[in-house]
This record gives structure tokens, sequence and C-alpha cells, in this order.
């Protein structure tokens, strides 16, 4: 018996002054659950990261849904897909019919303050995360021999697939010359690079059933040591080229789980925190070999962030991985108006962020 | 010297600082800032050793904005030093803050960097 996605809901993603995490979080719930039939759940997992205590109980109580067991999840980026791994496995291993899962945040504005980085690390510069980025950037564009121009088609691909979704950030499309006219933030990143930290939720029915839309395989891997660049260990490494990244291992499982491999992909949702990021999600979920990020990007053999990505999205923490499932829902029902990839039938979803923690999402139908 | 934490780098009497880093014989992995565990192995055997003052650029930016909880001066270099003899990668301050100035594989040297307040931290130049 397979897990079924039975309801999707989303709370648009952007800047919602006096809009509370609770207000966003009942808003994609009630419609996650009036898409599923108002079911009876019987657990629900709240990703967030930011949130503070029992803030997925706040939201359940809000709409007077509480008294079973609620659990809120931490896993940086990958709160949402953490969350979704543990209600499939709850489903699967037969201790639930029914789960409702959601994500809900409201980033702080500007670079993330993270408890991640001591003190002395903040105080000496080194909690600068968009430097990580930059780092890394600097690092796959050597290594890929692609430029500062290839990360502009990337922002400029994901913007114009934005301007589709009425639940982006931002809507309008931008030319590589903006792109490479914003300001500089960390060599070779500039602004428009890099997504907008922001506010938002996404939640999901999912229920023990075949046929429908399919939760074929929700997988997280975390933290290993020694990758210097990747979102592992901040300080010290050895040799990240011969440690596979947690992306890969994720993907890896995800694609055990539903018994399929990259090749049969039609659209992916990747994790575009920084342009660089999604052509490196390419090699590391395997959609195209190491070095051959730029054929891929002017002959793409998948839809890649047809939703805009969070470079057109922004990134609400809890709330990103769902809502990159809730997108791929929308792709493989035939619902996804405007930007409808046709034929699209399996869809990966994928998040890395701090801790290391990548989640890889697959979803059928 | 009132040095950034404790137990990062020695000093010595002429004010050259030295990275202090760990090194466990069983996984054959350095490590640093120095831990009582090995992160590569969980070995319990890190011995403390003192880490090579010179190294390779192997990864390089510039922050241009300060990041939270930093009071210094922006715009600063920011990378990655491969250190010669034991091949650890260091994320570190770099006195070069413009990165059109910097190459691959450039020779580089520990130095001591001072923050607002007189805090002393290390930096590769």
């Amino acid at each position: 018996m397979g897990v079924r996605i039975d309801g999707v809901g989303i709370h648009p993603f952007g800047r919602f002054e006096g809009t509370t995490n609770t207000d966003m979080g009942v808003h994609a719930v009630r419609a996650a659950l009036a898409e599923a039939g108002d079911p009876q759940f019987q657990a629900a997992f709240c990703g967030t990261a930011y949130g503070g205590v029992a803030s997925g109980h706040k939201v359940l109580g809000a709409i007077a849904r509480t008294g079973m067991p609620i659990v809120d999840v931490e896993a940086g980026c990958a709160s949402g897909g953490a969350a979704l791994q543990l209600a499939a496995g709850a489903i699967r291993a037969g201790q639930y019919d029914c789960v409702l899962v959601f994500g809900i945040e409201k980033m702080p504005k500007g670079i993330i303050r993270s408890s991640f980085f001591e003190p002395w690390r903040e105080q000496g510069g080194l909690a600068a995360t968009p430097a990580y980025f930059a780092l890394r950037a600097q690092r796959l564009l050597r290594e890929a021999g692609l430029t500062k121009q290839h990360l502009a088609e990337v922002v400029v691909k994901n913007r114009r697939n934005g301007v589709h979704n009425p639940n982006a950030m931002f809507r309008s499309e931008v030319t590589a010359e903006e792109v490479l006219a914003s300001r500089l933030v960390c060599e070779p990143l500039h602004l428009w690079m890099l997504c907008s930290p922001n506010e938002g939720a996404a939640a999901i029915v999912l229920r023990r059933g075949d046929g429908g839309v399919q939760l074929a395989a929700a997988r997280l891997r975390s933290h290993l040591p020694g990758s210097v660049l990747g979102e592992a260990t901040p300080l010290s490494g050895i040799d990240d080229t011969a440690i596979t990244p947690p992306s890969t291992l994720a993907a890896h499982d995800a694609f055990a789980e539903a018994g399929i491999g990259p090749d049969d992909i039609d659209i992916v949702e990747c994790q575009d925190t920084d342009a660089a990021r999604e052509l490196l999600a390419y090699q590391e979920l395997e959609l195209c070999a190491p070095g051959e990020q730029a054929k891929m990007l002017a002959e793409p053999r998948v839809v890649v962030n047809p939703s805009g990505g969070l470079l057109a999205k922004g990134e609400p923490l809890g709330a990103s991985a769902l809502g990159q499932v809730v997108e791929l829902v929308h792709q493989v029902r035939g619902e996804a108006g405007a930007r409808q990839v046709a034929g699209a039938r399996v869809g990966l979803a994928h998040t890395i962020g701090r801790g290391a923690n990548a989640c890889c999402v697959i979803v059928t139908r | 010297m009132n040095a950034i934490h404790d137990g990062l780098f020695e000093v010595a009497g002429d004010g050259t600082i030295t990275l202090v880093g760990g090194y466990s014989p069983t996984s054959g992995q350095f490590h640093f800032p120095l831990l009582d565990t090995c992160p590569y192995s969980g070995a319990r055997d890190v011995e403390r050793v003192l880490l090579s003052r010179d190294g390779t650029l192997w990864a390089w930016t510039a922050v241009t904005a300060a990041p939270p909880g930093y009071e210094g001066a922006v715009p600063y270099g920011f990378g990655v030093v491969e250190l010669s003899r034991e091949q650890l990668r260091v994320i570190t301050r770099l006195r070069e803050a413009d990165p059109s100035r910097l190459t691959f594989g450039q020779p580089m040297t520990l130095v001591a960097d001072e923050l607002p307040g007189g805090v002393v931290t290390w930096a590769f130049a």
C-alpha cells in the first residue's frame, strides 16, 4: 500500500506585515484539509526553524484540531522535508492512516542569524552565510567551466518561471544584464543571485492508499564530517571532493525507495539558495554529469524549478520544502496553469541547508 | 593579547601566531579548531598539534556587508587556505579584501588580525 497525497495547501511566500506564523499556517492547513475532504488525521508534523516553542500546536489550536500527537520538526532548510519523511514513515509502518504535514515560517530580515555559529565566530566575521555560498560558487565555476553569465542565466530562467506563480514573491522577469548589475554581495554572487529569506506556509495531507498522486519517497540525510564548503563542518575539512554530498545520498535513498532513477524524472524543484547552488544540484542529483551544467542549462533534459524556485518565491525555511512538493503535486495533477509542464508525471524536490540536512522527495502520478 | 577565543592559536614573544589543531593517529586526520574527539572518526586519541603557518589559497571572496555579530571593517577578505604540511583546508579571514588581486594556489602566510576593541583573531595574507 502506498502513501497518497490527498490534499495540498499553500500560503503565498513573501513578506506579510501583521500576519502571524499561525495565520499563515491556518491558511495553508485549511486549504489542504479542504482538498482532502476534511479527514480525521491522527498525527501532525510541523516544520519550522524560527517559529519557537509549539508553533505547530498554535496553528492546530487556532482551528480546534488538536488532541492528536503534534511534533514540530527542525532540520534547517529541509525542515518540511524531514516532517514529510516522519509522516510517510509512520503511515508505511502502519501507525497512522492519515497524517497532516505542514510548514510555517516568518524569517528575520537580512542575513540569517543562526544559533549554529558560536559568538566568537560571529565576532570574527566567520558567520557570513552568503560568503560560504560564494566560496562554493567560485569552486563550482572553476571546476565546471562556468562563468557569472551562467549564474545570471539561472536567475533569468527562474524569475521567468515565477511570473506565472501567484504564490511567488517576485513575479517580474529580469535580464542577465540586470542580474549582473545588481549589488555585489560576495564575489561572484550578486544580490539577485541570492534567494530572499521570507515568510509563508504550506501543508500536505497524507493518507495510506494507492492511486492518485503518490508520495513515492521522502528521504533526509544529514551532516557528514569533512566537507569544508558543503553545508557541513564550517571550519575544518580534509578533502571535500572525496565526500559524497548529503544531497546525493538523499537522492540515492529516494530513488531506491521510489524504484526509479534520475532518467525517470520529468520536473525538479531544487534548492536554488543561490544561482550556483542550483547548478551544483544538477550534478548532485545526477541530472547531469559533473561539469555538464552549461549544457544542461542550454538544453534542459528536465524542467528545473518551474515554480520559479527560491529565487522567485523566497525561502521561508520551515515551509520551503513543502512548498516545492505543493508545486510538484499541482504539476503532476495538470493544475499548474500557465506554468504547467506538459506531461509531467514524476517530480523530484530537493532541499539542502544548515546541518547539511538534505531532503529528496519524489511525487508520482 | 586579547584573543577572540581561547585555544585557537598560540602567540610567540614577537607577536607571531600559530594555529592550534588536532590530529588523530587512528584516523590520520587533522582538524581545526582543536576538539577532544576526532570529528571524522569519533576517536578519542586526538593530539594537540601546532599547524603549518603557510599554505595555498583554495577559494576566496570578500564580504561587503557586516554579517550578524560582526563589528569590524567591511569589506574584508574571506576564504579557504590549504595548509602546506597537513593539507587541511581552513576557513579564514584574508588580509586582501579585493578578490581580483588573488589567484588560485597563491602562497599564503598566517598573520594576526586585529578587530575592534583590540580583539585579535587570525587571518592569512
